[in-house]
Order: C-alpha cells, then sequence, then structure tokens
C-alpha cells in the first residue's frame, strides 16, 4: 500500500518542473525517515494525501463540469427566482451524499491519526539511552545521563545515538522557546522554558541527520542546527567513552601555549574543557570539541581555518551571539586553534 | 444647521424634498467637516481605502522578504531587518488589514444591502476608524525608526519579554493590538446593530442576503475572540512595563498561558477573515449565476456553525508543545469537523453554479480561483488538523503555503471579485474588463508560483521565519521560483492599482444595477446619495430586485430635514419606532487622540493611564453632553405627527 502511494506522490511531483530540477538535501527532509516515528508519519502523510488529492479531484472535477455545462448569460438575462419555490431534488440529494461521502472521509482520517499518535508514543523503553537537551540562544546543549552519574558527560550541538535503540531525550530551555525537530526521525516537540518535555525516537538506518530549531527565538533562530549521528551500537560505545575522558593534555610546544592563552584569556568565563580549570557553562562544553563536524550550532564546519575565522569575529558569521570578538594575535590565534584541534 | 428644527418636514417625492433629504444627511464641508465626517458611505470609503493602503505596505515587506529568501546565504538584508519584515507583515495583514478591511466593506455595503440610511452608532463608527488609523500609523512609524516588533507576529511569550526583548519594540506591538482590537470591537457593535434593528421593513431574518448574514456572524465571533487578545497583549505590557508575572515561568508565570490566549484569538480570527469571503462568494456567484443560491438555510446554518466550531479549535497550532495526548485528539477532531460546514457551502455553490447561467465577468473570476485555492488550503488544513502530521509541518514553509492557501484564497481573491463587484457601486463607474482579466490571471498564477512550491520546502525540510539557508539544505531553487511568483503578484497588483485609479476617473459611467443584481443596493444610484434611499423600500421578498412585488409598498412619515431612521424588531423587522440620529461631530475624532495620547504614552510610562485619561475623559464628557439645540429639536420632533 505504501508503496503504492509514495509512488504515486513521487509521480505527481515529478510532474511538476520544479520538482525536476531542484536538487533537496536529504539530511534533513521529511519525506526520507530514517526512524520508526517518522516512518509512520509518513504513512499517514501518504494517506492523508491519497484522500485529500482524490477529494481535491473530485470537487474541482464538479465544479469545473459545472461551470461548463451551465448555459452563458449576461446582466441582462432575468434572473430565475423559481428556484426560490420549486424544490431542486436531485442538486439536493447530491449535496447531502458529497456530506456524507465528506463525513465519511473526514472520520478515515481522524482513525487514522488517533492510531498513528498512539504508534508514536507507544514503544518500550527498556534499554534506551537518555539525554537531556536545554535549547540556548542559539545553540544546543546536550547532557548524556548514565548510571553511575559519574558516567555522565556533556557535549553540544551534536547528538550521537545508536542504532536500532530507543533514545529519550528530555527538552528543556534556558530562555525562550525552541522546538527540537530532526524531520528525518520524528516530528518536533517544543523546549518550554519552566517545563520539561520529552521526545522519544528510534533510528534505524545509520547516517547523519540535520535538525533545525523550528520555534522563532530571536535573531539567530535561522543559525541553530543540530546534528544526530546515528551509528551501530559498537562505534556509538566507543564515541561515549571517549566524549567521557577529560580533555588530554596538549604535547606540542605551540598547543601548550595556545592552551595557556585560552585559560588566561576571557574563554574559560563562558567555556568548559573537562580536566583543566575551565568550567563555566555559559557557553558550549569544548572538551571535545575536534570531535564534532561542525562549529556554532552548524553555523560552519568544524576546520582550521573556520575554527581560526570564528574565534577571531564570530559575530561576522553569528551577528548577535555571546561570543566577543577575540583579543588575540594572529600568531596567538594560531596557537589557541592548535590548542583546540587536540580536544578530540 | 444652527437654527433648531423643531417641525417635521416629512419627505414628499419631490425633487426639491431629495435634495433636501440629501442636505440633511450630508457630512459637512470643509477640513472641519471632514473630521467630523459620521456618514456610513464616508467612513466605509476611508476605511477601506486606508485598509488597502496597508495591504499593499504589507505586500511590500513581503516582497522584500522574497527577495532576501531567492537565494541561500543573501546579505540582502540583515538578520535583525529581515525579522522585523516578517513580524511587520503578519501583524500588518492580519490586523491591519484582513479584519478591518472586511468591517470596512460592511460598514458601507450593510446599511445599503438592508435598506438603511445609515449604521447605528454613527459617531462611534468614526472614532473606531479614527482610533485604527492612529494605531496602524503608530506602528508603521515605529517601524520607520527601527523600533518595529521582531518576534512575529504572534509574539510568543518569554521572547517577548524585556529580557529577550529590549527596547520598546515590543511594547509598540502590542499596544498596537489595542488600537486595532478596540476599533474591531466597535465595528462589530455597530455592525451587529444595525443588522439587528435598521432592517427596512418585511426584511425578516431568512430574507437577509447572505453577505448580510455572514458579516453578522463574523461580528459576534469578534466580540468573542478579540477579548482574549486583548487580555493577553495587555498581560504582556504589564510583564514589561511593571514586572508583572503572566508568562515568566520563572516566577510562577507560563509561557503557555499567553500561547493558549493568543490561539483563543488567534484561531478564530482565521475564520473571522474568511467568513465575510464566504458573503462575497455568495453575493457574487447569485449575481453571475442570474439565480438565487441553492439551500439559504443551509447556507446560513453553515456559517453558524463555522463560527462555533471556530472557537473549539485553537490547540491545533500548539499540538507540538507538551500538552496532554489524549486532549489533542479533541482538537485534531474539531479542526476536522470545521471542514463539514464549509464543504456544504462548497457544494451548495457548485449546485447554484450548476443550474445558472454564467455571466463571465472579472468578479466571477476571482471567486472562481477561491474554489481552485481555498480548497487546497483547505485539504492542507486538514493534514495540519492531524496531531502527527503537524509535528513534521509545523513552523515549516509547508504552513506558510498553507495559511496563505486558506486567507488569499478565501478571503483576497473573493475580495478583490467584490471589489471589482461594488466598485461601480463605490464610485459610479465602473472598472476595466480587459485590465480586470489581466489582474486576474497574472494574481492566479503568480499566487500558485509563489507559494505552491512552500508546500514541498516546508516537507524537505525549511522552518519559518529564517533570514537564511545554506546552499547545502538545496532549498535554492524552490525559493527562487517563489521569488518570482511573487513578482508576478506584485504586477498583476500594479495593474489593479491602476485599473482603480484610472477606472475611478473615467471609467464607464455605471447604471444603478450594472450587473442585475437582486439585492436592495442596487436599487439606488450609483454612488448613492447621502441619505441611500429616497424612500426606504418594504422588502418582500429575498432578492428584491428580482421578484416583483405584489404590491409595492414604501415607508412614509420620515422627516427630510432631520437624521430620522426607522427602527425595526430584531426577527421580523416589523417597525418598531422612529429614530432619531446624530449629526457629525468633531468630538470622535478629539477622543480618538486623547485615547491614543493615552495608549502611546502608556508605552513609556504607566502614569500615562491616569494623566491622560483626563484628555480622554474630557473628550468623551464633551462627545455626549447634551447640546440645546439637539434635545430641543428632539422634544420637538418626537410630539410631531
Amino acid at each position: 500500500m505504501r508503496g503504492i502511494l509514495s509512488a504515486a506522490f513521487a509521480v505527481s511531483l515529478a510532474a511538476l518542473p520544479l520538482h525536476a530540477f531542484s536538487q533537496v538535501a536529504t539530511f534533513q527532509n521529511a519525506m526520507q525517515p530514517a526512524g520508526v516515528q517518522a516512518e509512520k508519519i509518513l504513512d499517514l502523510w501518504y494517506l492523508t494525501f491519497a484522500i485529500c488529492t482524490a477529494v481535491f479531484i473530485a470537487v474541482l472535477a464538479a465544479f469545473l463540469y459545472a461551470i461548463r455545462r451551465a448555459p452563458r448569460a449576461d446582466e441582462r438575462t432575468a434572473a430565475e427566482v423559481s428556484f426560490l419555490r420549486q424544490a431542486e431534488p436531485a442538486s439536493k440529494r447530491a449535496v447531502l451524499l458529497a456530506v456524507a461521502l465528506s463525513t465519511i472521509l473526514l472520520l478515515v482520517l481522524l482513525v487514522a491519526d488517533v492510531f498513528t499518535g498512539r504508534a508514536l508514543i507507544q514503544m518500550p523503553l527498556g534499554d534506551g539511552i537518555h539525554i537531556e537537551l536545554t535549547g540556548h540562544r542559539w545553540w544546543w546543549e546536550a547532557r548524556y545521563s548514565a548510571d553511575p552519574p559519574s558516567r555522565m558527560f556533556t557535549t553540544a550541538n551534536e547528538l550521537h545515538i545508536p542504532v536500532g535503540k530507543p533514545v529519550v531525550i528530555s527538552l528543556k530551555s534556558s530562555d525562550v522557546i525552541h522546538s527540537f525537530w530532526v524531520p528525518n526521525l520524528h516530528g518536533k516537540k517544543d523546549m518550554i522554558p519552566g517545563r520539561t518535555a520529552t521526545i522519544t525516537l528510534r533510528v534505524d538506518k545509520p547516517g547523519i541527520y540535520r535538525g533545525q530549531c523550528a520555534e522563532f527565538c530571536g535573531y539567530q533562530h535561522a543559525k541553530m542546527a543540530l546534528l544526530v549521528i546515528a551509528e551501530p551500537q559498537e562505534q556509538y560505545e566507543v564515541w561515549a567513552e571517549q566524549q567521557r575522558q577529560p580533555a588530554p593534555a596538549p604535547t606540542t610546544a605551540s598547543a601548550i601555549t595556545g592552551q595557556k592563552l585560552f585559560m588566561g584569556g576571557t574563554c574559560v568565563s563562558c567555556h568548559t574543557v573537562r580536566g583543566t580549570s575551565a568550567q563555566a557553562t555559559l557557553g558550549p562544553d569544548l572538551t571535545h570539541l575536534a570531535s564534532r563536524k561542525t562549529l556554532a550550532a552548524g553555523t560552519l564546519p568544524n576546520s582550521r581555518e573556520h575554527l581560526a575565522a570564528w574565534i577571531n569575529d564570530p559575530q561576522k558569521f553569528k551577528l548577535m551571539a555571546n561570543m566577543p570578538s577575540s583579543p588575540f594575535s594572529s600568531e596567538q590565534l594560531q596557537a589557541v586553534v592548535l590548542y583546540l584541534e587536540t580536544l578530540k | 444647521m444652527s437654527v433648531p428644527v423643531t417641525e417635521r418636514v416629512v419627505y414628499d417625492g419631490t425633487p426639491e424634498g431629495t435634495v433636501e433629504l440629501a442636505e440633511t444627511w450630508r457630512d459637512p464641508p470643509g477640513l472641519m467637516g471632514s473630521l467630523s465626517a459620521i456618514n456610513h458611505k464616508t467612513i466605509g470609503r476611508r476605511f477601506i481605502v486606508t485598509t488597502m493602503g496597508f495591504f499593499a505596505a504589507g505586500g511590500i515587506l513581503a516582497a522584500l522578504m522574497r527577495l532576501q529568501l531567492m537565494r541561500p546565504e543573501n546579505d540582502l538584508i540583515g538578520m535583525d531587518l529581515y525579522n522585523q519584515l516578517f513580524s511587520m507583515h503578519g501583524t500588518t495583514m492580519m490586523f491591519l488589514f484582513a479584519v478591518p478591511v472586511m468591517q470596512a466593506v460592511a460598514i458601507y455595503l450593510v446599511p445599503l444591502m438592508i435598506g438603511a440610511r445609515t449604521v447605528a452608532f454613527p459617531r462611534m463608527n468614526a472614532f473606531a476608524y479614527w482610533i485604527f488609523l492612529f494605531g496602524g500609523l503608530m506602528i508603521y512609524g515605529a517601524f520607520f525608526f527601527n523600533t518595529g516588533p521582531d518576534a512575529g507576529w504572534f509574539g510568543y511569550a518569554p521572547l517577548t519579554e524585556s529580557e529577550y526583548s529590549p527596547g520598546k519594540r515590543i511594547d509598540f506591538w502590542a499596544q498596537m493590538i489595542t488600537f486595532t482590537e478596540v476599533s474591531a470591537l466597535l465595528e462589530a457593535i455597530v455592525i451587529i446593530t444595525t443588522i439587528f434593528k435598521l432592517r427596512a421593513p418585511g426584511m425578516t431574518m431568512n430574507r437577509m442576503p447572505l453577505y448580510v448574514w455572514a458579516m453578522l456572524v463574523t461580528s459576534f465571533m469578534v466580540l468573542f475572540a478579540m477579548p482574549a487578545v486583548m487580555l493577553a497583549s495587555t498581560g504582556l505590557i504589564t510583564d514589561r512595563l511593571v514586572n508583572t508575572h503572566f508568562y515568566r515561568s520563572g516566577d510562577g508565570g507560563d509561557p503557555v498561558l499567553w500561547q493558549h490566549l493568543f490561539w483563543f484569538f488567534g484561531h478564530p480570527e482565521v475564520y473571522l477573515i474568511f467568513i465575510p469571503g464566504l458573503g462575497f462568494l455568495s453575493a457574487i456567484i447569485e449575481t453571475f449565476s442570474r439565480r438565487p443560491i441553492f439551500g439559504y438555510p443551509a447556507m446560513v446554518l453553515a456559517l453558524i456553525a463555522t463560527a462555533f466550531l471556530a472557537f473549539g479549535l485553537w490547540v491545533h497550532h500548539m499540538f507540538t508543545a507538551n500538552l496532554p495526548e489524549l486532549g489533542k485528539t479533541f482538537f485534531t477532531a474539531a479542526s476536522l469537523l470545521i471542514a463539514i460546514p464549509t464543504a456544504i457551502q462548497i457544494f451548495c455553490w457548485i449546485a447554484t453554479l450548476w443550474k445558472g447561467r454564467l455571466n463571465f465577468r472579472t468578479p466571477l473570476l476571482f471567486v472562481l480561483a477561491f474554489f481552485f485555492i481555498l480548497l487546497m488550503g483547505g485539504l492542507t488544513g486538514l493534514m495540519l488538523a492531524s496531531v502527527s502530521l503537524d509535528l513534521q509541518v509545523h513552523d515549516t514553509y509547508f504552513v506558510v503555503a498553507h495559511l496563505h492557501y486558506v486567507l488569499l484564497g478565501g478571503a483576497v481573491f473573493p475580495l478583490f471579485g467584490a471589489i471589482y463587484y461594488w466598485f461601480p457601486k463605490y464610485t459610479g463607474r465602473l472598472m476595466n474588463e480587459r485590465l480586470g482579466q489581466w489582474n486576474f490571471w497574472l494574481f492566479f498564477i503568480g499566487f500558485n508560483v509563489t507559494f505552491f512550491p512552500m508546500h514541498l520546502l516546508g516537507l524537505y525540510g525549511m522552518p519559518r521565519r529564517v533570514y537564511t539557508y545554506a546552499a547545502e539544505m538545496g532549498w535554492g531553487t524552490m525559493n527562487l521560483i517563489s521569488t518570482l511568483g511573487a513578482l508576478l503578484i506584485a504586477i498583476s497588483m500594479l495593474l489593479f492599482l491602476i485599473n482603480a485609479v484610472r477606472s475611478y476617473r473615467k471609467g464607464i459611467k455605471a447604471a444603478n444595477d450594472p450587473w442585475g443584481g437582486g439585492t436592495l443596493e442596487w436599487a439606488v444610484a450609483s454612488p448613492p446619495p447621502a441619505h441611500n434611499f429616497d424612500v426606504i423600500p418594504v422588502v418582500h421578498a429575498r432578492y428584491p430586485l428580482w421578484e416583483a412585488p405584489k404590491k409595492t409598498g414604501y415607508v412614509a412619515g420620515l422627516a427630510a430635514n432631520h437624521r430620522e431612521q426607522l427602527i425595526t424588531s430584531v426577527i421580523d423587522a416589523q417597525p418598531d419606532y422612529r429614530g432619531s440620529f446624530p449629526d457629525p461631530s468633531i468630538w470622535p475624532f478629539i477622543s480618538a487622540i486623547a485615547a491614543s495620547i493615552l495608549f502611546i504614552g502608556s508605552i513609556y510610562t504607566p502614569w500615562a493611564v491616569v494623566w491622560a485619561s483626563i484628555p480622554v475623559s474630557i473628550a468623551l464628557i464633551a462627545w455626549f453632553w447634551p447640546r440645546k439645540k439637539e434635545t430641543e429639536e428632539d422634544l420637538a420632533l418626537e410630539k410631531s405627527p
């Protein structure tokens, strides 16, 4: 059933010239489900789309036929007031039938929606992992819970999750309302200050999925993305184990200089690098910054040049972000970047 | 005017009598006169032009947004300005255009359609216009001084609280709501009272034109919906101004309270924009299919059902907030249910067209676009009504597409049809048919080119309210197409403007009834005289101009030298008594200025509420102070036969 409907959808879209030459990304796309929830929603989408398309075509056809068959007139044509006194049984039957049909189709949609809604929340969570995700203007803070709590760790703007395992994400906000949305995995859920929401999901296909804040949260709402990296259990374990470790001490001379500059400058008033004296929590945890794929919540790819450019003048890439421009000279900046690159 | 009228001169049907009648109902000349004007056609015309001006302004803002989004990582318009642009666009279209334009058209048309000389409370009507104008000018003034709102037209707390939105931007926005909602509430009272009490004798409720029904239903919805948003925005103002904690979660308030209050207004608002559009549709379809609408009782009941159901769906804007799942299902059911009354109306119109004889003119074209556009918007609405689907498409471009399909298809296309239809009544001249067709087709095609791709963009992951996007997202092509569509819309609007101005100056002169309509407004001259009807007709049928009366009847005995109007009973429009209506007055204008000082002053200091209430009180007292001349007149005329 789903195959037929999705093929029909593809065909109807292919009929649109605009679709033919546009290449949309597959990694932030509700039509490319990678998890069970997104898949169930997509099934419901196809069913709803099929019903709505059929209704659209039927009503439009009736309407076009009506205006084609009706004879033409002008403003001098006498109005047919006899309709006020004489009943129109055929029209009445047709309207009643159409209303009855519409009601039945609406009931179908309602039932399908209720069943999909139930399916979305009914998932055994036995051996799932728990993540507490907090929205900040304009980045994401993720705390992976663990038992014992000493195995908990914090990261930012990038989630890794094991494929096939349930994931429970508690959603919070430290300031205004944000919304967590990774379309390939699930629908969105708002992060409302003062309330904790929960979303559960399971990813079945390994891959990198992008999400983006979906509730307007001020200036840089457009640049508040996060990546979800779904990988096999073993790989996930390796990653998690690495994230739990404190930052390695720098070994090269320039990296040591960089660390000194970092610890002696303003960086430490916002950032944490575990295993050092930098313990502030206003900005993202940088303990394993070099292991992440992007900088500043998806604003820039994480490379040496971008990192240097970002530290030098964050406002150029993300105006109004909390991070100020750096006071470093270009040599100092290079050293700091080399240090940050050791934070694997 | 200075000599009290102490003797009734009854209108006698002579040309001199007609001149005197027009003189009595006319607005005074000169600058003072135009500020004192209270004739419903003067106010209605000003109101329509003002709201169309705001429509143009909102459209320009939208065009700028489309230019920014036409390619990825565009740096044409900065983040800060873009956020103001979309906030101002939504605010303008919802608060300064869609609702008021519908009321403005009604202020002009309803009295003509029901056989009245005026609206009820004509001075309050003038006051409502002035307060609306000042509110709109205030928010645009603020915008031009870089103090435009930047938190969206929905103003979600706590983003709108002073911690996250310092400065005065949000205060101006919240106060703009006060202005426009005061105006909307007053206009609703004017329209309801006019429809209930000023109908020509014989126009029982089941002879009322469907457009009048639509405006009656809309006005009741305004009465119930607007207080919620005024309460919400007043709470926001006090949060910001005097540190109350309505929406601050840390201090015992709740941001979700804002959402409930806002959408308890916001969802009905969609329907109170849409229902007048349905009224336009019925009026145009019956005239251009040369027959009465099929299923009048069903149409009326469908309007009323829509109004009731519209208050039971607001939570479908909040499906992504963490609310109880079972509760959400109720709102899904209600949101699907409201499709039924709309479906009934659509089927009845198709049945009407099926057995009609069609006069294919521009007004009908605009209405026919409704079937394509609104139908699609309604069907995507069913998708948004589903909790699960909404989780994906909520706050994406899918919603942007949906809401424009609904609001433009359901309200703006019918409104343009209505303008083409009633333009000859307003101005005495017909709009150009050729330009009208060009206007229509460019608008229709441009609209679909602009908004259809947005459905796909939403499914492909593009959230709303982003000022930029990365090239790797692959949204560039569709955004470019959408921007090109917006260009077509802009051209079509330009054609409309040219057509309106040219036709106003030198269009073909229109007769009383250029389209062969059946309702009362077509019985009077185009444009109508100040007093509308020389003699108030006695209504014998639903389409008084189509059905020849068995016996022509008119209301006799109303004065020609005094503003008198027959008041009739609510249900059956039985003559009740002779009402005496007020003369033009400058005080509504002055009161509106005083109230504006209070509203704007309280943006800066809470004490403005105290000291600025003094001029407001003075203006209102002066407005209502019984004048010796008026009292004398009323007493004398009460006694005169």
